[in-house]
């Protein structure tokens, strides 16, 4: 009852699934059934053989709409665990992007100088494109783009966040 | 040794046999007929044959809900599935165990659009507590038990299994139950002994408290309605039932003080809203149990009871989430309890009795039987007081719309599972079907589908399944000629513009009745009623019972949508409320 007044905030949120088909269909389902945000979502097995899934995701709302969708991630029955790394302490965040960028004389040396600052390597080169893959934060991504748009960007392709928290604790428990 | 080998279809029903399933519903079509091969074969296993797949599923859910049972569907696949999805939709709203088993096109053909193909677990994922598509004969054992587990425990609600045709077909091993465990869920039952101590310690230091209960303690099993009515009396506080909690306190009780919500009690809303301490034991916030949210019980401090942890902090903000099943928290609780002094103070309580009494006074579901022209919750007084006097089970089923609210408001239940309603999704055509599943569960009892004519005609073709099983329900048809809830909206706040609500061209329902063999009954006036109503209940077969009554009468007390509990409209006559706010208009 306090949801409209509340502030809303980004959270990181971590979820362990069975690796099994329509599970993300789950998730996402759960999120635009809802209407949850979704500002970012990845995916993939985290250890061949244990058919056990991380997603990892962003997402924004008011401490009550977050309780509830932790809550409402929870209830699906492939969802092992559910943590949220906003608050559940320190964690990293990294974001991989592949950035292309078109351009030949002075623009094509300033776009290599930028990547070399921001430690970005391409990855393809063409006499007048190359590929960036640079990694980090996302904002660091975002800031990297911004600076190629007038040097020729022409594509982006960006995994979307994955997360972990620091030290010891554990989503997955030991084999 | 090698394990017996058996086909899919042997081994659903095997594993349906093993969880203690007597009676499916269902329909037959292309994709299940192994599943119907093998229910010809054998004798454990009573088929019901519906006339419509979404019959099957209220029948599953009348019969799951009287019971306390998980209730199995048998579907074929394409439109026998998207037909289920209603029910299904209703399971899942309302917390009914089902497991709805779908026939589906064999896998090689899945994705082709072949004949009678339907994403059916694409379709059903968002109204079911889980769903499954079989693909391999080797984890159909495994499913089946899952799914069983998923469906009846925790909050209990809809499993769907998609079964391929071929997966029917293919020989592969069975897997007994005992073998099946759910790594990823694992409902919480017990809640921590600090909740339970933190409880009762609010419970103590409370002036104005309240139970107020719902569906959560009907599908924990009647032990928790048992335990219910021990806390009830332990802490002497009032008790309010929401409108799927009808039954879990005696409707007799002193300390009963009606349903909540919309078209609850003035006394119950006003409590709500006023009360120190609410326990909520079950129930779930729903928009009409709150009215205005920012104006909901703004004083009151909230202990919140419920095993899904997604309920609580949903709505409304509370001061402490317990989690676990209400049979188990209430068992607890009960036990610190007894071990302390824990009334409210006597002088305390007795000002807050006076106080709810007070509202008692307004007497909010009073109304006037005045002339011939029947008043509907006159009907429903006249039903108990009849009912009241038999030595059977009573069952009562509703429809959805003005006539369930005054089955709700005017028939008491004593006892959990004997009132079967569409509450979560208001579902008009449950109710016929669902009587049907009762009276398969409790073929002695007295089982009666209140009805309005609008909703009655939304799932009529299941009294062709009423009839081919001799089913001895009765129907009691509030005929006002009216969409009767649309019609009273309409009226409340689109200045009676009366859009496409009033019911032409109805049947002859006496003839339609005795067109399938059963007995057709009918009253137009008071004098005719009594009599009706005596030879209903006496029959010893399918009845229904056309009663006209007032087509002008509305459902009150009210609370109008975008209204705070101490906003009621008690009557026609009661204009304390300016209700037509736009805000509220645009609420459903």
């Amino acid at each position: 009852m306090t949801s409209v007044t509340q502030p809303s905030n980004q959270h990181t949120i971590a979820v362990l699934v069975d690796n099994e088909p329509g599970v993300l269909a789950r998730v996402i389902g759960l999120f635009s059934g809802r209407g949850y945000n979704i500002e970012s979502l990845t995916v993939a097995e985290t250890r061949r053989g244990r058919h056990l899934s991380r997603i990892t995701i962003v997402t924004s709302g008011t401490p009550m709409v977050i309780e509830q969708i932790k809550a409402q991630l929870g209830r699906l029955i492939p969802v092992h665990q559910v943590s949220d790394l906003t608050l559940e302490g320190a964690y990293v965040e990294r974001e991989l992007a592949l950035v292309k960028v078109k351009g030949t004389g002075e623009k094509r040396v300033e776009s290599l100088r930028i990547a070399d600052i921001f430690r970005a390597r391409a990855v393809d080169s063409t006499n007048e494109s190359f590929v960036f893959e640079i990694v980090g934060t996302s904002s660091k991504i975002d800031a990297f783009v911004d600076l190629m748009k007038p040097l020729g960007l022409i594509d982006i392709s960006r995994t979307g966040v994955v997360a972990i928290s620091r030290g010891t604790d554990s989503l997955e428990g030991d084999d | 040794m090698a394990k017996e080998q058996m086909n899919g279809s042997e081994i659903v029903l095997k594993a349906l046999v093993d969880h203690g399933v007597t009676e499916v519903f269902g329909y037959p079509g292309g994709a299940v007929l192994p599943i119907y091969d093998a229910i010809f074969k054998q004798n454990r296993l009573r088929h019901i044959l519906v006339r419509q797949e979404g019959g099957a599923v209220h029948a599953a859910e009348g019969y799951a809900r009287s019971t306390g049972k998980v209730g199995v569907v048998l579907v074929t696949s394409g439109p026998g599935a998207t037909n289920a999805v209603t029910g299904l939709t209703d399971a899942l709203m309302d917390s009914i165990p089902i497991i709805c088993l779908t026939g589906q096109v064999p896998t090689h053909l899945i994705g082709n659009d072949a004949f009678q193909e339907a994403d059916t677990t694409g379709i059903t994922r968002p109204c079911t507590k889980h769903n499954y598509l079989v693909r391999s004969v080797d984890d159909l054992a495994r499913v089946m038990h899952e799914a069983f587990l998923v469906a009846e425990s925790g909050r209990p609600g809809p499993v769907v299994i998609d079964l391929p045709k071929d997966v029917l077909m293919a020989m592969g091993e069975y897997l007994p139950k005992n073998k099946v465990a759910l790594k990823s869920y694992k409902p919480q039952l017990k809640a921590p002994a600090k909740n339970i101590k933190d409880a009762v310690a609010m419970i103590k230091a409370a002036k104005k408290p309240i139970i107020y209960a719902g569906g959560g303690v009907i599908n924990s099993g009647p032990k928790a309605s048992q335990l219910l009515t021990q806390l009830v009396k332990a802490t002497g506080a009032p008790c309010t039932l929401t409108l799927m909690g009808l039954g879990a306190f005696p409707a007799t009780d002193k300390q009963y003080i009606g349903m909540v919500g919309m078209h609850g009690t003035y006394e119950a809303n006003m409590a709500m809203h006023d009360c120190d301490l609410m326990i909520a034991v079950g129930a779930r916030f729903d928009d009409r149990i709150t009215g205005r949210l920012d104006a909901f019980s703004p004083t009151s401090k909230k202990i919140h009871i419920d095993i899904d942890p997604s309920s609580i902090n949903k709505n409304v903000a509370v001061d402490l989430c317990i989690v676990g099943d209400v049979a188990h928290v209430l068992e607890d609780m009960m036990k610190v309890l007894k071990t302390s002094q824990t009334k409210p103070e006597a002088k305390a309580l007795k000002a807050w009795w006076a106080q709810v009494n007070e509202w008692r006074s307004k007497e909010s579901l009073k109304y006037t039987q005045k002339g011939q022209v029947i008043k509907p919750q006159h009907a429903i007084c006249r039903l108990q007081e009849m009912t009241d006097k038999l030595k059977r089970e009573v069952y009562i089923t509703t429809e959805v719309g003005q006539h369930q609210m005054w089955a709700a408001q005017y028939f008491g239940f004593e006892k959990p599972n004997h009132w079967l309603t569409s509450g979560g999704l208001g579902t008009m055509g449950y109710g016929l079907p669902a009587a049907m599943g009762v009276q398969i569960a409790h073929p002695k009892a007295l089982v009666i589908g209140v009805a309005g004519e609008a909703s009655f005609m939304m799932n009529m073709q299941e009294l062709s399944t009423i009839a081919q099983y001799r089913l001895p329900v009765k129907v009691l048809i509030l005929n006002n000629f009216y969409m009767g809830m649309v019609r009273q909206w309409q009226e409340l706040m689109h200045g009676s513009r009366y859009s496409e609500s009033y019911m032409e061209s109805l049947p002859d329902f006496v003839k339609l009745a005795e067109s399938f063999g059963m007995k057709g009954l009918r009253a137009t006036k008071l004098s005719e009623m009594d009599a009706m109503l005596e030879e209903m209940i006496a029959h010893d077969g399918p009845v229904i019972a056309d009663l006209n009554v007032d087509p002008k009468e509305n459902v009150y007390p009210m609370i109008p949508s975008g209204a705070a509990h101490n906003e009621m409209l008690l009557g026609p006559d009661d204009n304390t409320v300016n209700s037509g706010a736009e805000e509220g208009l645009a609420l459903v």
